[in-house]
């Protein structure tokens, strides 16, 4: 799988290299700055962008920018944004083109590599992932409403790990249930949310943020 | 419009009722004053200059009280210096000295002139239209001899029929009456303002007290802050490095023998750096927010709106970037009030303002006006809790205001202003 990794400090941008070279990844361009990883993705096309959000010449948001940028002239380029610091706004900007995989990653969960190294294999073939902050800010944001009051605490978690990107056997797996017993609750939560169930797993997860969202 | 215009005048013509007395009574005590201050050597006039201080500026405060009112203008604050706990020649010394001091009996002097060309004058042109308007009536109703010389010896009148003839100067004089009442009163007041008002100097060292209590607060604030992010960092982050150190070491010694408790020595590793990136992580959200760094007042305000349980409307007018003092204070300040209506208030909808309005008070600079309110049970005061009261602090070093409006029962609004230059 070909990645570009656009990432400044050049600690994290070698230890992000290493970890994914070691997970037999080809990272195909390593940049430090917003301008240099639009040529990059441009030009190389990779399966997946790994992009930090705060990046030269701004050092503010430069990177989440060049990354929306960047696929805006690719449509549905599969991208991946770690931060420091993980923010709604961003999540919601990230996921507003509803074209194509995107994960939203504080930094430190690199540091469980196994689930990073999922993580990435899942945006790059096409599933969204958001960072288990994100989601419960947003699951917060929302209790007041009656739809989600209505699922049963089982259903919640398991509304919560879909949305960070899981698929039904990691649920089963992370829930000590079977597969069945997951894509039960999942029918359930599809249900009484209003969703119309269906086969294709980033498009469940697009539509669950989506009504999350409002 | 006219009847509140007429009432006012009327309202103006019983003031001059007041205020001419209160002329007579100022030059009286400006006498008391003056006499009391030249036998101050005998001793015996000592007690009497301070007793007649006292009245004067009792006096003196009632009349910047009724020109403030007049002119619409917050009552300027006493100019006096504040008179010792000493003994009495210091106490008189302090008076003395004290410009103020001398401005009011400047005041009292001018008073009693400008107070006849500005009240008398009015009440004059009021009563000369009455008694115009009435004169065919007075002379009737007066001996006959009193009344036959209205206008100097020059015009006699003879009849109650050439009486009439004087009735139409009534009208004029209630239309110069009408016409002048309100400038009169406002020269007055004015001459007031003048007298009493502080003066440049004064306004510069009440300025200049308030700026020193303001930074005093500021610094004390800082230092605290600096204090409480010391401590976080000591005890949290550093702590945790240290107990990461210790782990990776213990790890290093055991991997020869033990291979299954390194692994388990590499997990807690782990966990410690987690954590004490979600230490640091809010450690610096309360020092400046990312977010607020990246997009500023309005982005900032919408992220912290989109992660709350009560729903959050924000509404910003702003023209682009804030200075980032600016911002921070406000930004501060906002999420306070905010968090302050979400724990106390039980509101079901929270409404943040924020509007930039440029040139205020014809300044080069502009204020910024925020707006926190809330649906919920109100009674929020800034004596009550220590919330607003931090708020208020935060805003005085930049000059910024609050004011709470939080009937029991709701709804609660916090108003809170900063001026600055955009």
């Amino acid at each position: 799988m070909r990645i570009v990794i656009a990432e400044d400090l050049a600690l994290l941008r070698e230890g992000l290299i290493r970890i994914l070279r070691a997970n037999s990844f080809e990272v195909v361009e390593a940049v430090d700055n917003g301008p240099a990883l639009i040529r990059s993705l441009t030009t190389h096309r990779p399966d997946v962008a790994i992009v930090d959000v705060r990046l030269p010449p701004t050092f503010t948001d430069e990177g989440l920018r060049s990354a929306i940028e960047a696929r805006r002239q690719i449509p549905g380029l599969p991208i991946m944004v770690l931060s420091q610091y993980v923010e709604q706004i961003y999540a919601r900007e990230l996921m507003s083109d509803r074209a194509g995989a995107v994960g939203y990653l504080l930094k430190d969960r690199v540091t469980d590599v196994d689930q990073f190294v999922a993580s990435v294999r899942q945006v790059a073939t096409g599933s969204t992932v958001m960072d288990p902050d994100v989601v419960s800010a947003l699951l917060t944001h929302r209790s007041a409403d009656p739809k989600l009051l209505e699922l049963s605490p089982r259903e919640h978690e398991v509304l919560t790990l879909m949305a960070e990107g899981r698929s039904n056997a990691a649920i089963a797996a992370r829930m000590f249930v079977t597969e069945k017993t997951v894509s039960n609750h999942s029918n359930n939560i599809f249900t009484k949310l209003g969703l119309k169930p269906s086969e294709d797993d980033n498009r469940r997860i697009l539509a669950v943020l989506a009504y999350l969202e409002g | 419009m006219t009847r509140s215009a007429l009432a006012q005048r009327m309202s103006l013509l019983g003031w001059s009722l007041v205020l001419l007395p209160g002329a007579v009574l100022g030059a009286v005590l400006a006498t008391l004053w003056i006499t009391s201050i030249s036998i101050a050597a005998l001793g015996a006039g000592i007690p009497l200059t301070l007793l007649a201080t006292v009245l004067v500026r009792w006096f003196a405060d009632l009349h910047r009280q009724w020109a403030a009112a007049r002119l619409g203008e917050p009552v300027p604050a006493r100019p006096y210096q504040p008179t010792p706990d000493a003994g009495w020649p210091v106490r008189l010394w302090t008076i003395l000295r004290d410009p103020a001091t001398w401005r009011d009996w400047i005041w009292l002097v001018v008073n009693s002139i400008t107070i006849w060309l500005s009240c008398g004058l009015s009440l004059l042109f009021f009563v000369c239209g009455v008694v115009y308007l009435t004169y065919p009536l007075i002379y009737q109703l007066t001996p006959s001899q009193v009344f036959r010389t209205p206008m100097g010896e020059g015009f006699r009148l003879h009849s109650v029929a050439q009486s009439f003839g004087l009735v139409p100067l009534g009208p004029v004089f209630l239309l110069l009456w009408y016409v002048t009442a309100v400038r009169l009163a406002n020269l007055n007041a004015r001459v007031i303002r003048a007298l009493l008002g502080p003066t440049e100097q004064a306004r510069l060292r009440a300025r200049v007290r308030q700026l020193a209590t303001s930074r005093a607060e500021t610094v004390d604030t800082q230092a605290g802050e600096l204090r409480r992010i010391e401590r976080d960092l000591h005890d949290g982050a550093q702590a945790r490095l240290v107990s990461l150190g210790m782990s990776l070491g213990l790890a290093e010694q055991l991997l020869p023998n033990d291979p299954q408790a390194v692994k388990q020595l590499l997990a807690e590793a782990r966990e410690s750096t987690s954590s004490a990136l979600t230490e640091l992580r809010d450690l610096v959200r309360g020092i400046h927010p990312p977010v607020l760094a990246d997009r500023g007042l309005d982005g900032a305000l919408n992220a912290l709106a989109l992660v709350n349980p009560i729903p959050v409307t924000v509404v910003t007018r702003l023209p682009g970037r804030l200075p980032a003092p600016i911002e921070s204070a406000a930004y501060f300040a906002v999420a306070e009030a905010l968090s302050n209506a979400i724990k106390h208030a039980q509101a079901q909808q929270i409404r943040i303002t924020v509007e930039f309005a440029p040139h205020h008070r014809g300044g080069a600079a502009g204020e910024l006006t925020m707006l926190v309110s809330d649906d919920g049970r109100g009674g929020a005061s800034i004596d009550s809790g220590t919330g607003l009261r931090g708020i208020v602090r935060r805003l005085a070093a930049f000059d910024g205001t609050l004011t709470v409006d939080s009937p029991p029962g709701g709804p609660t609004e916090v108003r809170m202003s900063l001026p600055c230059v955009s």
